[in-house]
């Protein structure tokens, strides 16, 4: 279900927006305005939605327009034009009591540098959005407590933010945004200001509470790793212009331009594919009661050295085998299950790119991918693994 | 040649004083009231603070001192103030302290409120802070000229030629700190939805508690500064004491007048200035 629907945003930061929005609208490029009218283009004309329950990232180099536009979607920037629906509401419609509104209920917000209010304690941090809501003071201590615990920083309630680190700041941030229940949660760059040790951590953190919680997360990032890490779907902004919108795979198999495609130069491939990206499907199998002759004929017919012999019933994997294998139980008038070889490897359609390789080593057959139910799906030939790769 | 031609004449001061007689004569109402309220204020002050027992007060800034600095600095202090109650200055003192209490009061419930709208309205900031400005380039008495015009003589055009002169550095500094709020944390604190007067109260001002802090603190120097100034009105205490010894050039009686209030300043400074230093929050 669609949750956030933006419709052709933009935002100008100068004296007279209005002005170079009518630049911007005869088509105008960002660099043009900038030297004529002096405005600074933060996005033109942005237009996408995010649906419910997913993490949607938004990646770009610096200046790209990346915060200008997260800081549009719970109105701490406003606007120049275009439209920002949430639940089909238009909140620019909002009058200053709706605004209100929505952000104590529906969205919060987790900050680049933490944004943590010193003169308080851990928990009256996390505290402080239910403290808006004028909620009373147990019942938020006991939530704000829960969160804390939830985020991993139990003991350190009454303590000042100051003496916490930089990885258990942003927990904290975490913590106040989770604490006020809103559907919505908008991060800018959350995890650029930890080592990347701690942002690892951070990753998985927020990877378990999301598999939880499922809010609906829009996630800025300029790292390429963490993009595909954690986004369902990823945007790529250049200039304030939206250049590319999709999964990481389709990302990663179809860069719209250049930019993108130097983009993703750089990102790991192998921890953002998983086995059923790069398999061959339905590729080539061999029921155990086939004759080993016709056998043969089917595995020479096709461009593969090793065929996978299955239960034509449940369709599970029962052993591998090649040509010779194959010849020998022709010239012996053997069973092709007494010829197969079982000491073959398997892997879930979901494992990552990472864990194939790994398992791929220690085999000289290809690896066997199966789905949930135990059931071949499709094969992984060496040669495949290593173009993923680059 | 030299002589500035006469025909260009300016009387600005004709002006003032038909504009200060328009106001006293036309609004008299209004600054009776006024008087009414500092004086009633000011007398209540004073009868608090001659009702407490000396040594109670010696306590009590012993025991702030101590708190606040450490014990040798709360011994510093009680040592000063045995001092200036041998010297016999102990009345004066108090009285002194009841005006300037008074006038920092009154200086904080204008000037903080103040300074609050000037960090929110450039507008209004644009017109303060000039204003701001030119008071605190004037000297001192010359803040007696409308006092004595509005008031007369006595304690009240005292207190309010001391406040005005104290005003300027706690709006200065209060607006001064209000900005200066990190923006993202105010930016943090809007995303939650919070009505404008939440927003000041639970992040601007506690945020901006140690600088205004430091605007009190120099608002009450400012007002010891005022002491002997407002005596030449009529303002009684310590200041009046350095007023007749300089009339009768008795050096004995300034020196101890003198002395007096100079470690009373030193008191005020030191925990005011530590009280400030309580509302700091490191990052
Ligand atoms: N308040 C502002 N006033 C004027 N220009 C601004 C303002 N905020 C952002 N900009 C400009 O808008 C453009 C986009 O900035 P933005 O902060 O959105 O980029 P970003 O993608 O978040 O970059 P970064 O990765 O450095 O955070 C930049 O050219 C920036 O200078
Ligand atoms: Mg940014």
């Amino acid at each position: 279900m669609e949750k956030i629907r933006v419709e052709n945003l933009t935002k100008i930061f100068g004296k007279h927006p209005q002005k170079a929005l009518e630049e911007l609208e005869k088509g105008k490029k960002r660099d043009e305005i900038l030297k004529e009218t002096h405005h600074t283009v933060g996005i033109g004309n942005v237009s996408f939605s995010v649906h419910e329950g997913e993490t949607f990232v938004i990646m770009g180099l610096s200046g790209s327009g990346k915060s200008t536009l997260i800081r549009c979607l719970n109105l701490l920037n406003k606007p120049t034009a275009g439209k920002i629906f949430v639940d089909d509401e238009n909140i620019l419609d909002y009058d200053k009591k709706a605004l209100r509104q929505f952000r104590q209920t529906k969205i919060a917000m987790v900050f680049q540098h933490f944004g943590l209010f010193s003169h308080r304690s851990v928990l009256e941090n996390v505290e402080f959005g239910l403290e808006i809501k004028k909620m009373d003071k147990e019942e938020r201590v006991t939530k704000s407590l829960e969160m804390l615990k939830a985020v991993g920083l139990e003991g350190w309630e009454y303590h000042k933010v100051s003496a916490l680190s930089g990885g258990m700041k942003q927990r904290v941030g975490l913590a106040r945004a989770l604490a006020n229940e809103p559907e919505i949660i908008l991060m800018d760059e959350p995890f650029s200001a930890l080592d990347p040790l701690i942002r690892r951590d951070m990753h998985t953190e927020l990877l378990d509470l999301q598999a939880k919680l499922k809010k609906t997360i829009i996630f800025i990032t300029h790292d390429v790793n963490e993009a595909f890490k954690l986004g369902d779907r990823i945007a790529v902004l250049k200039d304030g212009e939206m250049v590319q919108i999709g999964t990481p795979e389709e990302i990663l198999d179809n860069p719209a331009d250049e930019y993108i495609t130097n983009f993703i130069e750089d990102i790991d491939r192998s921890r953002v594919l998983r086995a059923e990206n790069i398999m061959r499907k339905r590729s080539l199998k061999i029921g155990k009661n086939t004759a080993a002759k016709i056998a043969l004929e089917i595995l020479n017919d096709s461009d593969y050295e090793h065929g996978f012999i299955t239960d034509r019933h449940d369709n599970r994997i029962l052993g591998v085998v090649d040509a010779d294998d194959l010849l020998l139980a022709i010239k012996g008038k053997l069973p092709i299950a007494e010829v197969m070889h079982t000491d073959f490897v398997s892997v879930s359609e979901d494992a990552y790119v990472k864990e194939v390789l790994e398992i791929a080593a220690a085999t000289k057959y290809p690896v066997a991918v199966v789905n949930g139910e135990g059931e071949y799906v499709g094969r992984i030939q060496r040669a495949a693994l290593l173009k993923a790769l680059v | 040649m030299n002589e500035f031609p006469e025909i260009f004449e300016l009387n600005a001061g004709d002006y003032v004083e038909t504009f200060v007689k328009w106001l006293t004569t036309d609004h008299m109402a209004v600054f009776d009231s006024i008087r009414d309220g500092i004086l009633a204020f000011l007398l209540r002050m004073q009868s608090i603070i001659s009702f407490i027992p000396w040594f109670v007060i010696i306590g009590i800034v012993f025991i702030a001192g101590w708190r606040l600095k450490g014990v040798r600095s709360g011994l510093f202090y009680t040592l000063m103030l045995l001092t200036i109650g041998l010297l016999g200055y102990w009345n004066d003192t108090l009285l002194t302290i009841s005006i300037v209490l008074t006038a920092v009061i009154i200086s904080l419930v204008i000037g903080i409120p103040f300074g609050i709208l000037s960090a929110n309205y450039k507008r209004m900031d644009n017109i303060v802070r000039p204003v701001l400005d030119a008071m605190q380039t004037m000297p001192s008495f010359v803040y007696l000229i409308p006092a004595i015009m509005l008031f007369g003589l006595g304690m009240v055009p005292a207190v309010f030629a001391t406040t005005i002169y104290a005003l300027p550095p706690v709006i200065r500094l209060t607006t001064l700190a209000i900005n200066s709020v990190s923006k993202e944390m105010i930016e943090a604190a809007e995303s939650f939805g919070p009505t404008p007067w939440q927003a000041l109260l639970k992040v601007e001002l506690p945020q901006a508690m140690p600088t205004i802090m430091a605007g009190v603190n120099q608002t009450t120097m400012m007002a010891m500064a005022m002491v002997v100034v407002s005596s030449m009105i009529g303002a009684k205490g310590l200041g009046y004491s350095v007023l007749i010894a300089i009339n009768r050039t008795d050096i004995a009686m300034g020196f101890d007048a003198g002395i007096s209030i100079v470690f009373l300043a030193i008191i005020i400074d030191r925990l005011t200035q530590s009280i400030g230093d309580k509302f700091r929050h490191d990052e």
